[in-house]
């Protein structure tokens, strides 16, 4: 375990933090000002994430602050567009198709999966505030 | 009963509010009118499976207990009128199929509680009945699912949205009684003034409610002073605002008087509700349980109730049209 | 105050009237939330990589857990109000993805599953999914076409 905290560089986690939390405060600000739907931010960022992915900018994004980078939904855009480049390298044309889910696959099916057990054991509630 | 003026109707006989019965939810449960309502829920599913089912189970309750308050047995009852916000109003329908009663089911929005108050006082004036029930019911939640997101979804809501109260209130008219009686009713026209955001309801129906009262006193030559109380139905404290503001640039100081029933329900600061109440059963709970109560007490003698509606739905709104507003006035006294 | 005669005019006065959303405070709340949110997905990403996984592996790995968790802090009735206080630092995040996933499913399970939970399950997701897989096609489509490194402009 200690050797596992030691191979940390904290920098890294200070750079994840400050970059994820830049990228929420431009959502925040987009709510409170322009009354858009917190579900309209969620497409404008998916998409926004998968034109930077494909351009090759959100890269630098991701090389810099990691997880900062790849854990808000503009990651999940950029992740879309990272992997219909490769499957275009692998396949060609099919592969614009295959690629993008495939690469985020495993966050589409874990949250289908997890929404459907929810709604099996929980039922929602009222805010009580 | 006649029209007088351009849209108000007086009633020659007076008709009585016979009796009034309300059931609030456990948010209003906690609010600072809880002590004037027949029943407090403790949860809002009220042990049935889903929260369409609890609203219709709210206003069955409450028109079943209006009618065992009100002395009167149901086969006296000639009809009765309902409504709520969910779609074709499958509350009121639901909840009322085994009332047994001819019923019609009446769509206002949140102004339905008012609407059917003066339909009812029309039908005992004219002679077509003696005792006409009406009632109108709302839930937080099935409001919510239907008009804007799941409960579960995490998302913040704006400063001047307002908070669907969960309830039912139902009240009997009567052409025999000793008051309080309903002296004249303003139908309101259609008004709106362009506002789009759902999340602004008092705003996009404060116009409608300002035509409303100053047709009410054009038409009957009353001002402002003339009543004790003046009451908007769901306004909440934006909306309440607007309506004291634009008075004013006709001529009319309501600020001693005026009031509004999603500004009575909540406390705000204590229960979060940003800018107040709405839906329907915020106007019906509150006069049923508050304001019917303060009539009776004689601490009212005359009040002016004026409940509003935004007459869109979700479909509206995605295709971005204006919410247009309506409120119909009543005029009730001792 | 002048009478209010057109819409416009009474559109300026509301927008006067009406209170602005405490923008600094959620701001600043939904910084540290998303940043901490994140930082958990870096701590998750660094085990993985730590156990010998690859980065992409990781990746997944990290993106599903931090899914699982939201969907269960959903179901516990909890993340609305996490979302309440954080706004868009838990919605941003992929969290908020799932949120948005499970909650639908959670309140139209009285429709029955099919039509209620399978159906409605996409009503604030699906957008999410439908533009974000199209701009990944077509990003790829411009890449074959183009289909030099050239594409990658910085």
């Amino acid at each position: 375990m200690n050797e596992f905290f030691s191979s940390l560089n904290i920098m890294d986690y200070v750079w994840c933090f400050i970059v994820g939390g830049l990228i929420c405060v431009i959502g925040q600000i987009l709510i409170d000002k322009t009354k858009i739907t917190s579900a309209r931010i969620l497409v404008l960022f998916v998409t926004l994430g998968a034109i930077l992915g494909g351009l090759g900018i959100y890269q630098y994004i991701v090389d810099f602050a990691g997880a900062g980078a790849t854990v808000p939904i503009t990651g999940f855009g950029y992740n879309l567009a990272k992997g219909a480049i490769k499957g275009v390298n692998e396949l060609g044309l099919v592969g614009a198709f295959t690629g993008g889910v495939k690469a985020a696959a495993g966050g589409i099916a874990a949250a289908v999966f997890f929404g459907y057990v929810a709604s099996l054991i929980s039922k929602p509630k009222m805010k009580k505030q | 009963m006649q029209k007088i003026g351009k849209q108000t109707i007086k009633f020659d006989k007076p008709q009585t509010i016979l009796e009034t019965a309300s059931i609030v939810g456990p948010k209003e449960a906690q609010g600072p009118l809880a002590k004037y309502f027949d029943n407090l829920l403790e949860d809002e599913f009220w042990g049935e499976k889903t929260w369409e089912k609890a609203e219709s189970k709210l206003i069955k309750q409450a028109v079943n207990l209006v009618i065992t308050k009100s002395g009167i047995p149901a086969d006296l009852i000639d009809f009765c009128f309902a409504g709520d916000l969910l779609n074709q109003c499958i509350s009121s329908s639901f909840g009322l199929r085994e009332l047994n009663i001819p019923y019609f089911g009446i769509f206002g929005a949140c102004s339905t509680f008012v609407e059917g108050m003066i339909l009812s006082s029309i039908l005992t004036e004219s002679g077509a009945a003696n005792n006409v029930l009406f009632g109108a019911s709302s839930h937080f939640c099935s409001a919510e699912k239907q008009f804007r997101f799941p409960l579960e979804l995490g998302n913040q809501r704006p400063p001047s949205s307002q908070w669907t109260v969960t309830g039912a209130g139902a009240a009997i008219i009567s052409s025999s009684g000793n008051g309080p009686f309903v002296t004249y009713a303003t139908p309101g026209k259609i008004v709106d003034k362009g506002i789009k955001d759902a999340n602004n309801m008092g705003a996009a129906m404060a116009p409608a409610a300002v035509d409303t009262i100053l047709s009410h006193f054009k038409d009957t030559g009353r001002n402002p002073s003339y009543y004790d109380a003046i009451i908007t139905g769901d306004l909440g404290h934006i909306g309440k605002e607007i309506v004291i503001e634009m008075l004013q640039t006709y001529g009319y100081n309501v600020k001693q008087n005026y009031n509004d029933c999603g500004v009575l329900m909540f406390d705000k600061e204590k229960q979060d509700t940003h800018s107040g109440g709405s839906g329907c059963a915020c106007c019906a709970t509150v006069f049923s349980g508050y304001l019917f109560n303060k009539l009776k007490e004689g601490k009212y003698k005359k009040i002016l109730l004026i409940a509003t509606g935004a007459l869109m739905n979700s479909t509206s709104s995605q295709q971005g049209e204006s919410i247009p507003g309506i409120a119909h006035a009543i005029s009730i006294e001792v | 105050m002048d009478k209010i005669e057109t819409n416009k005019q009474y559109q300026d006065y509301v927008d006067k009237k009406t209170p602005n959303s405490p923008i600094i405070k959620n701001c600043f709340n939904a910084f540290w939330v998303g940043g901490l949110i994140c930082s958990i997905g870096q701590l998750i990403l660094d085990v993985c990589k730590f156990r010998g996984f690859d980065t992409e592996v990781s990746g997944t790995i990290s993106s599903i857990i931090l899914i699982g968790i939201s969907a269960f802090l959903t179901g516990l009735n909890l993340f609305n109000k996490i979302g309440k206080f954080a706004g868009a630092g838990s919605i941003v995040p992929i969290t908020g993805f799932s949120n948005s996933i499970v909650s639908p499913a959670m309140e139209y399970k009285s429709e029955g599953y099919v039509m209620g939970v399978g159906s409605k399950m996409f009503t604030v997701a699906g957008p999410v999914l439908v533009f974000g897989i199209s701009a990944s096609i077509i990003v790829g489509i411009i890449y074959l076409i183009f289909n030099t490194q050239s594409i990658t402009l910085v």
